[in-house]
């Protein structure tokens, strides 16, 4: 449905994106997982016609985003990272807006959006600007959505927003998904990763990798340990200097220990901290997540630059 | 490291606008040397009490102290005695990262050999050296945000506020942020920092919950997930703010 073909684009000697290659599929709900200046709302805009390709080319449902940019924007959705409703329009007249232009009215595609535009309908003579920045999300989303588009797309829809609006909004883009939308979003948050079909981390212009969730969890290269103790900072400190390792990070309450393959047991390692004086540790052998993924590929291509 | 001695005394603290209440009668204290978490759904009124501490902004009613200086009357020496950095500004983008550090040491008011003296360890510690004459805009998010708070401590104020220092930032700087946050705190400076990272909130010595204006929760990591049967401080704000 979204092909991407060794697109590349350059500002002056700024590399955006280098060589980025997707393909997802119809009915697809696709994440594009990275940090802030990785290259996402500049591979999203080149999708919506916003910006041309130095080099490389894209389609939408076999049409050109540059040579057929205009059928291109009927049938997608876009919801910016910056809003970019009319402030000083009300919510139910922002909604009007956006449906006289795609030449439709809020009636004819009422079941796409009704499950979350109910949401916000008792604010609807409320100007957009004076939303909340949940409200705001629903509105633009609900914007996105008005024309019937056959692909979503959503720049950074979660960021900066609470833990509880973050799940409630996958939870409306899953009903979209099953509606038959294909859907391509963004976000810095790594947790938010499972809950996409596929997902592409990409950092600094160049996609690391393109998979499900589950089987870049799986195919988590090297060992990984949790490490529980009560004085969690210098725990990590003395894990620095323990042989074979690769990385010692915090994630939450617990030390994520990741060490070169077979080169440990969780007797060794415990060996290792009771030799330099930690007790009280737990040590159990444990699954990789996303955050662990991208942390190790982010490593990887470091040490190669 | 936490001696129970307060920086900051919040007192019945209410901020009204019109007739929207957006701080209703907050009270707690945060102690010397620990990292206070402020945590609380978008709209709960966390910025509204953060400008209030930071003496940008005057509340409706109640008792405030800061760094043992009064809310009403004593702002200038408040705002002396604190640092403060938040995603949306930290540095000037069209200044050299010499230029910005120059700039705000010059607002802190530090004497100028302090300042010099201070910027060659901080810049030998970042690794930054080589950027020193490097326009902030043409560093990457994560550098930013790291020089930003470095630059907050610089006067060695007492109290730090940080107000969603990591968002947005890649995981391996993220985790970065939180070692010179842990440096500080070693230092004797407290810190009281926001964040919508769950992960993060497990990093804090005491977390505090907030929605619609109110307190709602105020502990420890440890005893706010025994209290709310949570595994992981996530579902324990998932409980309380749903």
């Amino acid at each position: 449905m979204i092909e991407v073909q060794n697109i590349r684009k350059q500002y002056g000697d700024v590399v955006a994106l280098e060589n980025v290659s997707l393909s997802i599929q119809r009915g697809e709900l696709f994440g594009l997982i990275g940090p802030d200046g990785a290259g996402k709302t500049t591979l999203m805009r080149i999708l919506m016609s916003l910006l041309l390709p130095t080099a490389g080319s894209a389609s939408m449902d076999n049409l050109d985003v540059v040579k057929d940019y205009k059928k291109v924007r009927l049938i997608t959705g876009y919801m910016p990272g910056r809003f970019s409703l009319y402030p000083d329009l009300t919510v139910e007249e922002n909604l009007k807006f956006f449906a006289t232009v795609f030449g439709t009215t809020i009636e004819e595609n009422d079941h796409l959006i009704k499950d979350i535009y109910q949401q916000i309908e008792p604010f609807k003579t409320r100007r957009a600007g004076q939303l909340s920045g949940g409200m705001k999300q629903k509105l633009a989303l609900s914007c996105a959505l008005i024309h019937k588009p056959e692909i979503l797309i959503l720049d950074e829809p979660t960021t900066g927003v609470d833990a509880v609006s973050r799940k409630e909004f996958w939870e409306m883009l899953k009903r979209l998904k099953n509606m038959g939308i294909t859907i391509l979003v963004s976000t810095p948050y790594m947790d938010e990763a499972t809950l996409c079909d596929r997902i592409a981390l990409i950092q600094e212009g160049k996609i690391m990798s393109v998979a499900t969730p589950e089987e870049m969890m799986h195919s988590f290269p090297e060992d990984l340990w949790t490490v529980r103790s009560r004085k969690i900072y210098n725990t990590s400190k003395i894990l620095e200097i323990i042989p074979s390792l690769i990385s010692v990070n915090s994630f939450g309450q617990v030390l994520h220990l990741v060490t070169a393959k077979g080169q440990h047991t969780t007797e060794s390692i415990r060996e290792f901290l009771t030799k330099n004086g930690e007790n009280d540790i737990i040590v159990e052998s444990d699954k990789a997540t996303i955050e662990d993924v991208f942390i190790l590929l982010m490593q990887k291509h470091n040490q190669t630059v | 490291m936490i001696n129970k001695e307060p920086v900051i005394t919040v007192k019945n603290m209410v901020k009204r606008f019109g007739t929207f209440v957006a701080n209703d009668n907050l009270n707690f204290e945060v102690y010397k040397g620990e990292i206070f978490g402020f945590i609380g759904a978008n709209g709960a009124g966390k910025t509204t009490a953060i400008r209030i501490l930071c003496g940008l902004s005057t509340p409706t009613s109640g008792e405030m102290n800061v760094a043992g200086y009064d809310i009403y009357h004593q702002t200038e020496k408040i705002k002396k005695n604190i640092g403060y950095m938040s995603q949306k500004f930290s540095l000037y983008e069209d200044l050299t990262v010499a230029e910005n550090i120059r700039f705000f040491g010059g607002v802190y008011g530090m004497k100028i050999t302090e300042r010099k003296a201070r910027t060659e360890e901080m810049l030998e510690r970042l690794d930054l050296m080589a950027f020193k004459n490097r326009k902030i805009g043409d560093l990457p998010l994560g550098w930013k945000q790291k020089l930003a708070f470095s630059i907050a401590i610089l006067h060695n104020p007492k109290i730090v506020f940080l107000d969603e220092p990591t968002g947005g930032v890649d995981p391996i700087t993220r985790r970065q942020f939180w070692n010179l946050i842990y440096e500080a705190v070693q230092k004797g400076i407290t810190v009281f920092v926001t964040t919508h990272y769950m992960d993060e909130a497990e990093y804090c010595d005491r977390v505090s919950i907030m929605s619609e204006g109110q307190i709602v929760a105020l502990d420890t990591p440890e005893n706010l997930k025994k209290q709310y049967n949570a595994i992981n401080m996530d579902e324990v704000f998932l409980k309380i703010a749903r």
